[in-house]
């Protein structure tokens, strides 16, 4: 099982790869809809994403507020 | 009339397929202009039928196959209308297209759903009269109607009743949250789970599966199996018209029309 260090980088990779961003620009606290400049629409393809990758499923209402990497990677962890 | 091209929809007659591809941005979102072009569609299948075997309905929009209702339109149309007009005229709307589902769903041709991406709301009830439903992986389908303080109302909870089972459907409905494809296909919703991308295709190959068979068997067999849930489709529109008309609702759309949130299609 991915330790959350591991889950938070992998996020981060494919949230680069995705959106076309580069790795480097993106920090765990950054607020990804900003940074990615993604709206609700993008939003849900990359919960698709994260949901196949981890092979998790996220109900949409536990992500309601959550804006940034870190966070993120927690609800994702604690599923895994 | 074996081929059409409107501003929401279009479709073609080609080898026994009719495919009716939806292609009104930002994501298909269903107004009084698509309602009245499937109404062109729905009326125009009866003779498109006997020559054909299959029909598929897709997206050719990246962002998803339907995101359902045209809320905006909704809102809109409501301002300025006391509530009983205006409840008046969805109801006059949900009959209208519960006309077009129920001709898809009862339909002899066998029936696929090509879908990709946001596939809500009404967008999900549009995929649900039909047969088969083959999904890219990024498809998610979700009822959010209940953050809007309403119920779905082009017939998705009798169908999604008759194809996947009440507690499939207490999900999806109470929770509001969405399904990614591998998870409907876990429930049965879902015939196929394709690459991203691949839909058509894979909806294709299989129409073209179904064209080696006795069509008059075919239609049949889905008669038999697969009953139109009249009492309560009727059903629903009457609690949906009856929900349309408390406080919650109006607040609920325009909190949904005016929101600069990121997140709208999140429930």
């Amino acid at each position: 099982m991915a330790d959350s260090k591991q889950t938070l980088d992998e996020i981060l990779n494919l949230a680069a790869a995705q959106f076309k961003v580069p790795r480097e620009k993106l920090t765990p606290d950054d607020d990804f809809f900003k940074t990615l400049g993604i709206d609700s629409l993008q939003a849900l393809d990359l919960l698709t994403r994260l949901e196949h990758h981890f092979n998790v499923e996220l109900p949409d209402y536990e992500l309601q507020g959550v804006s940034d990497f870190r966070t993120l990677a927690g609800r994702i962890q604690s599923r895994l | 009339m074996n081929q059409f091209k409107g501003r929401a929809l279009s479709w073609e007659l080609k080898n026994g397929v009719i495919e009716l591809a939806l292609h009104r941005e930002p994501c298909n979102e269903i107004g009084s202009s698509t309602l009245a072009e499937l109404e062109k569609f729905a009326s125009a299948l009866a003779d498109l039928e006997p020559n054909a075997h299959a029909l598929i309905l897709y997206s050719t929009l990246k962002s998803g196959f339907c995101a359902g209702a045209d809320l905006r339109e909704l809102y809109h149309g409501a301002q300025g209308m006391d509530k009983q007009s205006a409840a008046r005229g969805v109801r006059e709307f949900l009959e209208r297209i519960h006309k077009v589902m129920n001709a898809i769903d009862g339909s002899p041709l066998t029936t696929i759903a090509a879908v990709n991406g946001v596939t809500f709301g009404g967008g999900f009830e549009l995929a649900l009269v039909c047969d088969l439903i083959v999904a890219d992986k990024m498809a998610r389908f979700c009822f959010p109607e209940l953050r809007l303080g309403l119920i779905p109302g082009f017939g998705g909870i009798p169908r999604l009743k008759r194809d996947s089972g009440n507690a499939v459907v207490r999900d999806l409905l109470l929770t509001g949250r969405s399904f990614n494809a591998t998870k409907a296909q876990q429930v049965g919703l879902v015939s196929q789970v394709v690459a991203e991308g691949e839909s058509l295709r894979a909806a294709r190959g299989t129409a073209a599966q179904l064209g080696k068979f006795d069509r008059a068997t075919s239609a049949v067999a889905k008669k038999f199996i697969k009953p139109i849930p009249y009492e309560e489709l009727q059903q629903e529109i009457d609690i949906f018209c009856e929900l349309f008309t408390q406080p919650a609702v109006e607040a609920g759309l325009k909190k949904f029309v005016e929101s600069k949130d990121a997140q709208p299609y999140l429930p």
